[in-house]
């Protein structure tokens, strides 16, 4: 390990906290800074509460459902099943998904700390560009609202605007400033909400 | 000790954060126009992370072109209905193509 950390801290984080940017924080700070090391990773695992705000029902009416599902409310399973307008599919999606990444992402990190440095840098196979494109990819059917797009947009903004003034994970919070374009916007006919840019008046996609 | 404390501390506060929303959704009661605005929040949050991913690095502004050229592919193909893996290959192959011509 590059870090100096003992093996088992990754692998336990993975599983534990299982939320990516906190964990390669957590693992830069924790033995200079350990109260930042949770301070940080928290401020930037803060976007979640919202997500499981929007995802609501997805998880299932259980009281298992919802506490297991809650640990799997990440990026990606939030992503896949808010491009899934199907209530019924929407809840199969966030599952598979969450429970899909979870079991990847921790056999991931034990490779991760197996190899060590061999793999050599993400950065020449693309990798760093493939977590964007593919996000990107799944918030697409969303952006086809105008009321959303405008949100999005101004959100992206401010975050990238931010990131060199504020701490980590603050500035993806304050993109939740950029819900105020959508306010502002003229309300379309809410009826409509899944219709045809045309029919909403937007830019035909 | 302190690594494990640190971790464990992590973890409680990230799954408190998660169960906290999962189960103010079922007790928040919100008029319409409100509860409209919740999916929304969560897509400006995603897009926020798409763009300080593709555009920022380690709290600064990134100066690279070949990763915002590898997701802009990738986001084409999105938009004219490529499959998913599709997407995500060409943009990585792009990225990966270009810094092999030398490009930052």
């Amino acid at each position: 390990m590059a870090s100096g950390l003992p093996a088992w801290a990754p692998l336990l984080m993975s599983v534990l906290v299982f939320a990516g940017g906190s964990q390669f924080l957590a693992v830069a700070l924790m033995t200079g800074n350990p109260f930042a090391a949770v301070l940080g990773g928290m401020l930037i695992n803060a976007r979640h509460l919202p997500f499981g705000l929007a995802l609501g029902g997805a998880l299932g009416t259980s009281r298992f459902a919802r506490f297991a599902g809650a640990h799997v409310v990440i990026d990606e399973s939030t992503a896949f099943a808010l491009a899934e307008p199907d209530p019924a599919r929407r809840g199969r999606t966030f599952w598979a998904v969450g429970v899909a990444i979870f079991v990847t992402w921790n056999i991931g990190t034990v490779i991760g700390v197996l190899l060590g440095g061999a793999v050599g840098d993400p950065a020449a196979y693309g990798l760093d560009a493939a977590f964007p494109a593919g996000l990107l990819a799944l918030l697409l059917p969303s952006l086809r609202d105008r009321a959303t797009r405008a949100a999005a947009l101004a959100g992206s903004l401010i975050a990238v605007v931010a990131t060199p003034l504020l701490p980590a994970g603050l500035p993806v919070l304050a993109a939740l400033l950029g819900v105020v374009a959508a306010v502002l916007l003229p309300t379309p006919a809410p009826a409509g909400e899944k219709a045809d840019d045309v029919v909403q008046g937007g830019r035909p996609a | 000790m302190t690594i494990l404390l640190v971790i464990l501390a992590l973890a409680a506060g990230t799954y408190a954060t998660r169960l906290a929303g999962v189960l103010l959704h079922d007790r928040l009661v919100l008029p319409e126009r409100l509860r409209h605005l919740l999916p929304i929040a969560a897509t400006t949050l995603l897009a926020a992370l798409v763009a300080t991913a593709v555009f920022t690095e380690a709290g600064r502004l990134a100066v690279g072109v070949a990763r915002p050229l590898g997701v802009l592919a990738g986001a084409v193909l999105a938009w004219r209905r490529a499959p998913f893996v599709v997407v995500v290959v060409a943009a990585a192959g792009t990225a990966a193509l270009l810094r092999l011509a030398g490009l930052p």
